[in-house]
């Protein structure tokens, strides 16, 4: 952990005494974690316009039961019999069978992304390692990419992977992490294992007020979803914002799990 | 929330129709609760028969499920109540409906239900968007009679719908409904998957050819054969039959049609406006029908949408059974027949056959399975057809007697008058499309069973006549 700290100071330190007009080299990622270099996010529906992304860091793949359950070991007010109702709603953790051990099943589970998670718990868990869960805008962003490129939008092969998996049903025993592939910036499992939380998960669209029947759900039913979409062939976008849309911060699934992220604090360059 | 109720409620409603008697006056007060009868389809609950209104409580389970769509077929439908259609729900102008949408808590989506029944934005879908492992209640106030399409409205609506969400709701005008003795729900549906029509194995959504409209089935309650042999809906000769159609969508209207029936009475768009003898009505996407009729003479009723090629080619086939006494005097069945043959038949010579690789066995096998999803619905499980409609294949003397011209039949389709077993046909058979390897063994199959018994077919004897091209009668020109 000391080393690899050390090779993010010195990388940045490198990056600083780069010539003018070279571009920095990306800044060393911690343990378990890659770099996502900034960009743009086109947000699915076109009124919000597009939105920059600054580089950031995010976990290689979901958090896993096993590293779910140090958390839980030493944060007891999150254990399955000790959550409050408030932070997590009545399935949380359903199918662990105990409080320290995860299920359904005790050896195979271990190395499967955590599920049945709330937003509350899931940022807890994140403040706990030092890091945050990413934003709608960062998640979107970096699940584009398909195995080759920064933006699979146009690869037909990628979209219909993912509404592939959005149509099966779920598997009795989640899959371990990274069995699906690996993505442009070398993330695994952004599409084809579970759903995972974001930071804004309702403040997504324009309407501002989320819930309630005049908000943001219309958008998403009949005639009214189609007309501000930016593509109307991400079919795939729009079933990840209806589902963020049908949650509250106390929800725990079957299929949403979470991974965190990190901000680069790369100082600014003084002219 | 967890508890699902299917089975009627008999004692309840028995106690409330005893609190609903006399008092017309009275009949828009809500009085007393029930719980909505939900049976799977072609069944309908029964007819309401009190005569006031009241609460109507409908718990309704989503579920996203694998099943059969057909014969070694599989799809992943996400339905109503666990079925595809969703199951019919049947209330009373007046009545006030609290209705609870359950979501499966292993269900990946979040799901909603839009009932055209509703009047209110959304049609209850902004009120009823539930994630997976919820449970949304809302209430509405029936107030226009009429069969109503419900469907799922959460985006991206279309592959909602394309993946089963649909189903049918009656609101029963106060005044009741004219009295039949059988009464049934069939819902026409399409569905887009990555295979072609027939393709084994379980087969995902295809959101192109949802996009383009183009289905590789059509089908009457959620998949093939659903409404055909020991499926099919039954009446008794002199019988009112009334059917609630439904057309699901996604994309298609369907031309609704009962061969060898006329409509004696269509409430058109499932309102109140009434057409008499009527041969097809229109069922809009996202639309009903209800069609009333008498059968008078005994036999089998096909079902069909008369856009002719989704029954053929894609599985819009149903089955109305009627049995009773023969009546002469409306239908006599064959009484003559003489040879009209305008232009002669082809005459094709057997090639040898050469070694296949597939054991006969083998090929008898994977035939029975393609029989089943290829040619059943027409020559029948047993083989026989139907008498009249769809020539035998068991102990067919015509089949037997050239069978290279039932290959080139199966490859190009066959059209024209035919003699079979004495009995006379004149029905377009469509090109199958099957590979030769594929129709190798489907005739392999058909050859050695019923009765039947030949050689084996190898897929070099069909590539041989593939390549002879199409014959006089076929259908194809390619």
């Amino acid at each position: 952990m000391n080393l690899s700290r050390s090779i993010v100071a010195l990388v940045l330190l490198t990056a600083g005494a780069a010539g003018a007009g070279d571009l920095p080299a990306p800044p060393k990622a911690p343990l378990g974690m890659v770099y996502i270099a900034p960009g743009e996010y086109e947000p699915l529906f076109k009124s919000e316009g597009k939105k920059a992304v600054s580089a950031f860091f995010m976990d290689r793949h979901p958090v896993t039961n096993a590293e779910y359950l140090d958390f839980v070991k030493v944060n007891p007010k999150w254990r399955k019999s000790r959550v409050r109702r408030i932070f997590a709603d009545h399935s949380y953790l359903t199918k662990w069978v105990s409080d320290d051990t995860p299920g359904p099943d005790p050896e195979k589970s271990l190395n499967s992304p955590v599920v049945h998670i709330s937003w509350h718990a899931a940022r807890a868990y994140a403040k706990w390692k030092g890091k945050r869960i990413p934003s709608q805008a960062e998640w979107e962003y970096a699940a584009s990419a398909s195995k080759t490129k920064p933006n699979g939008k146009e690869d037909p092969d990628h979209y219909r992977y993912i509404l592939d998996w959005y149509s099966r049903p779920t598997p009795k025993v989640m899959p371990a992490v990274g069995s699906t592939y690996k993505n442009y910036w070398g993330l695994y499992d952004m599409h084809g294992l579970v759903w995972e939380w974001v930071s804004d998960f309702n403040t997504a669209l324009v309407t501002g007020e989320s819930r309630g029947d005049a908000g943001l759900e219309r958008q998403l039913f009949c005639g009214s979803g189609s007309v501000g979409a930016s593509d109307f062939k991400d079919y795939a976008a729009f079933m990840r914002y209806a589902l963020r849309s049908s949650l509250e911060a106390d929800f725990t699934t079957a299929n949403l799990g979470f991974r965190c992220a990190k901000s680069i604090n790369i100082p600014k360059k003084k002219d | 929330m967890k508890t699902r109720h299917y089975k009627p409620v008999i004692l309840t409603l028995a106690a409330i129709m005893s609190l609903g008697f006399g008092l017309q006056t009275a009949d828009a007060q809500i009085k007393g609760t029930e719980k909505a009868v939900l049976l799977k389809a072609p069944q309908v609950p029964p007819v309401i028969t009190r005569t006031h209104a009241t609460k109507v409580i409908v718990e309704m389970e989503v579920k996203e499920y694998v099943d059969r769509l057909a014969d070694g077929v599989e799809y992943t439908f996400w339905g109503f109540g666990g079925f595809v259609p969703g199951p019919f729900i049947r209330v009373r102008e007046g009545d006030h409906v609290e209705f609870h949408l359950n979501n499966h808590p292993d269900n990946k989506l979040p799901h909603n239900i839009d009932l055209h029944a509703v009047t209110g934005p959304g049609g209850g879908a902004a009120s009823s968007f539930t994630a997976p492992g919820h449970s949304s209640t809302f209430s509405f106030k029936v107030l226009n009679p009429g069969v109503y399409v419900y469907h799922c409205a959460t985006a991206p609506v279309g592959m909602h719908i394309a993946n089963g969400m649909y189903g049918l709701i009656q609101v029963q005008p106060k005044e009741g409904l004219p009295k039949v003795d059988k009464e049934y729900y069939v819902m026409q549906s399409e569905f887009y998957t990555a295979g072609r029509y027939g393709e084994k194995g379980h087969q995902p959504f295809s959101m192109e050819k949802a996009l383009d409209e183009r289905p590789d089935y059509v089908v009457f309650n959620g998949s093939v054969g659903a409404l055909v042999g020991d499926n099919a809906i039954n009446a008794k000769v002199g019988e009112n039959v009334r059917l609630y159609v439904g057309n699901g969508g996604p994309n298609l209207v369907s031309s609704f049609h009962v061969i060898g029936e006329i409509f004696d009475k269509v409430n058109i768009e499932g309102g109140d406006l009434v057409n008499k003898n009527v041969q097809t009505t229109l069922v809009p996407a996202g639309g009903a029908a209800v069609v009333e009729f008498k059968v008078d003479v005994p036999g089998t009723f096909i079902i069909v949408d008369h856009s002719i090629f989704r029954t053929f080619n894609k599985g819009s086939l149903g089955m109305l059974k009627v049995t009773g006494k023969a009546n002469p005097d409306l239908y006599s069945g064959k009484t003559e027949d003489s040879v009209y043959q305008p232009e002669g038949q082809p005459t094709l010579t057997t090639p040898p056959a050469k070694v296949q690789k597939m054991t006969k066995a083998e090929r008898i096998k994977t035939g029975e399975r393609l029989y089943n999803t290829s040619c059943f619905a027409c020559h029948q499980s047993n083989g026989k057809g139907l008498p009249k409609i769809f020539p035998p294949l068991a102990k067919s003397d015509y089949l037997l007697a050239d069978v290279d011209r039932a290959i080139s039949g199966i490859i190009y389709g066959q059209k024209g008058p035919m003699k079979v077993n004495g009995e006379p046909y004149n029905m377009i058979m469509t090109p199958v499309n099957l590979t030769d390897d594929e129709i190798a063994s489907v005739m392999t199959f058909v050859l050695n069973n019923w009765g039947n018994s030949g050689d084996a077919v190898t897929p070099e004897r069909v590539t041989k006549i593939r390549k002879k091209g199409p014959a006089k009668n076929a259908v194809t020109s390619k």
